[in-house]
């Protein structure tokens, strides 16, 4: 029996976090192995199994795969996930690498120092809605279907609805303008897989707290 | 092949007249042998009017015109180019490494198109990490890499936009530290034999399409344009 996909990542999102929603959403069962102290962030390392010495890293098929968008492409590939030809690809692409840098900027705001905290969250509600939410609006509204591209469920549908919750996490009001959007989320978190994961008792980690927070600068030994 | 009737139009691509986002673009462009346009952005109004017309999904450069499509996202770009002109491995398993060392390359190529918009202190101390992370944290891999399988090609046993995209960052780092492959035998061997590749030559030589690295006046330019 082949094994599960096994991950490499300290317990919380951080850029794992949306490799987790597409092996989800794929109806993939996977295992995680944390990192918890600087121990084993050292043997991670020193083991060779990181080939630039960074995580995310998931061991599937027999390989230790590194880089996040390499890891989601091949998942997005192995299960149909990634558009019918190389221009749906394209597009995919396109608006993947949109929602990766909003999410990106989510992703870094914990490790902002506390005096430019209120400004960044205020860059981010802008770019939400002024740059990326509208975009997004707009393409569903232009071919009126339930996807993004090709009408079909694919990466950009399951990495947009993820980025929506910490939107809404962020300010629910941000969502306010975007009903098509609104009804992107819904559709997809009512897929039978999706509808699993958000649920209480899944894979699916919380925001970071300043518990964990402290944790993950300790195990990767960072100021 | 027949030669099709209507000349196809060559992709046009839309940025900045220096390396930055694009230039990894250019490189895969030429090395694949494919003829490109450039528009060259050197004032906000040229800027404003991609964006009032619609051909920037996210406001940002790069933007490629290609097949009817306007793509931006740079990985997106590469991506699809890659995929199209047969440089992206013959199946999944090989695509998964060539996007595992395509997306490493870029991160340090990326490091030194963000160094030359920091103030002179904070510049040279991103290209000293640029030269240590290429040092001990990427060539080591790639000299790994060709030594484990003692091919010509980084995968599979051919031409990869993996092999491309090594060149471009071992040319880049170089500049920073002439020295930078002293401890990588095989790479020098590889960084020779790639450039002696006909279209990668051609595009090696003066008056070819392929950038400076930036300067000042670059720096000054992008700044003015996008405020």
């Amino acid at each position: 029996m082949a094994g599960k996909p096994k991950l490499h990542y300290f317990n919380g999102r951080g850029r794992m976090e949306s490799i987790r929603w597409l092996l989800a959403a794929a109806g993939v069962e996977f295992e995680e192995k944390f990192i918890e102290t600087p121990e084993d962030w050292d043997k991670l390392r020193s083991d060779g199994h990181l080939m630039f010495q960074q995580v995310p890293m998931v061991e599937m098929d027999g390989m230790k795969m590194v880089q996040t968008r390499a890891i989601l492409n091949y998942i997005a590939t192995k299960y149909n996930l990634y558009g019918k030809d190389i221009k749906e690809k394209a597009l995919i692409d396109m608006y993947t690498e949109g929602i990766a840098d909003l999410n990106e900027m989510i992703i870094v705001l914990p490790l902002c120092p506390p005096d430019q905290k209120e400004a960044k969250i205020a860059l981010i509600k802008e770019r939400t809605t002024d740059r990326y939410l509208p975009v997004f609006e707009k393409v569903l509204k232009s071919h009126g279907q339930d996807y993004l591209v090709g009408n079909r469920l694919s990466k950009a549908d399951i990495h947009l609805v993820e980025l929506l919750y910490y939107v809404e996490e962020i300010d629910p009001s941000l969502l306010a303008n975007f009903p098509l959007l609104k009804a992107l989320k819904t559709r997809v978190s009512n897929l039978p897989t999706v509808k699993k994961f958000l649920q209480p008792g899944s894979q699916r980690k919380p925001p970071i707290n300043e518990k964990s927070l402290e944790q993950a600068k300790k195990i990767f030994r960072m100021k | 092949n027949p030669k099709p009737r209507v000349m196809a139009t060559k992709p046009k691509l839309f940025y900045f007249c220096g390396r930055g986002r694009m230039e990894s673009i250019r490189w895969l462009l030429a090395a694949a042998g494919v003829e490109f346009e450039e528009e060259f952005i050197e004032t906000t109004e040229q800027y404003e009017k991609l964006l009032k017309d619609g051909r920037l999904l996210f406001g940002q450069v790069p933007m490629v015109e290609i097949d009817g499509m306007v793509l931006t996202q740079t990985r997106a770009i590469l991506s699809y180019l890659a995929a199209k002109y047969d440089l992206y491995g013959k199946d999944l398993k090989e695509t998964v490494r060539i996007n595992m060392y395509t997306d490493g390359t870029l991160d340090l190529m990326l490091m030194i198109a963000v160094a030359a918009f920091k103030p002179p202190a904070e510049k040279e101390e991103s290209l000293a990490l640029v030269v240590k992370r290429a040092k001990t944290r990427y060539f080591p891999v790639f000299e790994k890499i060709l030594k484990d399988h003692g091919e010509d090609f980084l995968v599979g046993n051919k031409f990869s936009w993996a092999d491309i995209q090594l060149l471009e960052a071992i040319l880049m780092v170089e500049e920073l530290d002439a020295s930078v492959l002293s401890e990588f035998p095989l790479l020098k061997a590889f960084k020779t034999r790639i450039s002696n590749i006909p279209t990668i030559k051609k595009f090696l030589q003066p008056g070819s399409q392929r950038k400076p690295p930036p300067d000042s006046h670059y720096v000054e330019v992008v700044r003015s344009v996008l405020h």
